[in-house]
């Protein structure tokens, strides 16, 4: 398993202009609304939690493609799925690395984009955390997503079609606590939701994948 | 494989192939649709004709007759999908996959229905055509889950693969099914609970109901009746480089 995750890591290290460009995407996602909607501050610090769930979604959906698409074409899947390493070891590394890079990377952007939406700076450590677990949730369920898909030639769209209506629960979860917090009622109940989903769908969804990708591999 | 040949699964497998199934579904589908047809009909000028006005609501309450059968029929459908996937993924019969891939457009059709004939009864009932209330948004998601479906069965080009992503994808959404069934028991919802119970009170006045059943069974056995007809033109497409198509459809010998 860490000798997995080395791997992903060292994969993903190499590529690491490819994962800015998720980031850079969340920025700009995020700066579109003040100019479509209002610049006004206190408007925008109701919209805010939304905001930033919405663009963290979809730059997520924009990286989630990758996951598979170079050890498919390379064959190394075949070679992982031969040598008796089983297949959801390797997809739960998949899913930690692509939460390091992507997941991860978007939650410690978002005190920044906060500032830039006028969330108060109090709410901050609670963003953090929601999106940290989000973010692990949707890289989870989008590794069953990407994996279904990973065959297949023109797939981003698709996988954005599939994976969404998967994705619905953790934004209103994740958005509820912060608008909780907003309004000073107490967030713990949709912040133990989230982390419940964030357990149960690491602990099914490797398997559920290496399901899927067995399929493609077998193809 | 001593197991697989036991009779009952002999038996099974028989039924259960492509040409068994496609002949033994014409009557089946016939009847359903005739009846079903039928019953809708009957329930449907009951409902709108006889059935008394509500106290409350007047007579748009009517629309019921529409949205309860659309709404129950859809959830079926997803429930019935789930089945048909787990059949298809553990024991891998290709019927399974064949009334899978004819469900999607039908539970589509339905939930849409569902969907557009509860947003006409919300207008006069609570002011709004649409609220983001837990049991509407939980039914749009199963609408994006459906449309889901199709678009990877239309993606993948080889059939058993499209099949079991299929598969795979309706067992994962089938999580969705439980929260739009307790949606309005779970939460508070502008949506009103369950009226119709099996175990319990019924909160419904005779007349009112007795019409709804009716509709609620016709629009089963139509719904049935489609899936049956719409399964064996699948059978056909899938199988049209057998023989017994060719023979079924008088095309050998011509080209």
């Amino acid at each position: 398993m860490m000798f997995l995750l080395r791997r992903e890591w060292l994969l993903s290290w190499r590529r690491r202009s490819e994962l800015i460009n998720p980031l850079v995407f969340n920025l700009m996602v995020v700066a579109l609304f003040p100019l479509g909607i209002t610049p006004d501050p206190d408007e925008l610090a109701v919209l805010a939690p939304g905001i930033l769930w919405v663009a963290a979604l979809l730059a997520t959906l924009l990286s989630l493609d990758l996951m598979f698409r170079y050890d498919h074409q390379d064959g190394s899947l075949e070679q992982v799925a031969t040598s008796g390493t089983p297949l959801a070891a390797l997809i739960l590394a998949k899913i930690l690395n692509h939460w390091l890079f992507t997941g991860l990377a978007l939650t410690l952007m978002s005190p920044l984009l906060g500032l830039m939406l006028n969330l108060p700076i109090s709410l901050m450590p609670l963003t953090l955390l929601v999106l940290a677990l989000g973010t692990l949730v949707f890289s989870t369920i989008g590794a069953i997503g990407a994996a279904l898909v990973a065959g297949l030639r023109r797939s981003g769209l698709l996988l954005s079609l599939l994976v969404i209506p998967l994705y619905i629960p953790v934004l209103i979860l994740g958005t509820g606590s912060i608008n909780a917090a907003l309004a000073g009622v107490s967030f713990v109940a949709p912040l133990s939701a989230l982390a419940a989903l964030a357990c149960m769908a690491l602990a099914l969804a490797p398997w559920v994948a290496a399901a899927a990708l067995q399929l493609s591999i077998n193809d | 494989m001593a197991f697989s040949m036991t009779p009952v699964w002999r038996w099974f497998h028989r039924w259960t192939s492509p040409p068994n199934f496609y002949r033994i579904a014409r009557p089946w589908a016939l009847g359903l649709m005739l009846v079903g047809g039928v019953a809708l009909l009957v329930a449907w000028i009951w409902g709108l004709v006889f059935a008394p006005e509500d106290y409350l609501q007047g007579n748009s309450y009517r629309i019921i007759f529409v949205h309860v059968p659309s709404a129950s029929a859809s959830l079926a459908m997803y429930l019935s999908m789930a089945i048909l996937a787990v059949i298809s993924l553990v024991w891998k019969i290709k019927l399974a996959d064949m009334v899978l891939r004819q469900c999607i457009p039908v539970g589509l059709t339905l939930t849409a229905l569902a969907l557009i004939s509860g947003a006409i009864w919300g207008r006069p009932t609570w002011g709004v055509y649409w609220i983001w209330d837990a049991r509407l948004t939980s039914m749009l998601v199963q609408l994006f889950l459906f449309i889901g479906m199709w678009a990877i069965h239309t993606a993948i080009e080889q059939q058993k693969l499209a099949d079991k992503a299929t598969a795979i994808l309706v067992l994962v959404g089938f999580v969705n099914l439980p929260i739009i069934k307790w949606s309005v028991d779970w939460w508070n919802t502008m949506h009103q609970p369950a009226t119709i119970r099996i175990t319990g009170e019924t909160t419904m006045v005779w007349e009112m109901l007795a019409p709804l059943l009716l509709s609620m069974a016709a629009t089963y056995c139509v719904v049935a009746a489609l899936v049956l007809y719409r399964t064996r033109w699948e059978i056909l497409y899938r199988e049209r480089k057998t023989r017994w198509v060719q023979d079924e459809l008088g095309l050998r010998g011509q080209a």
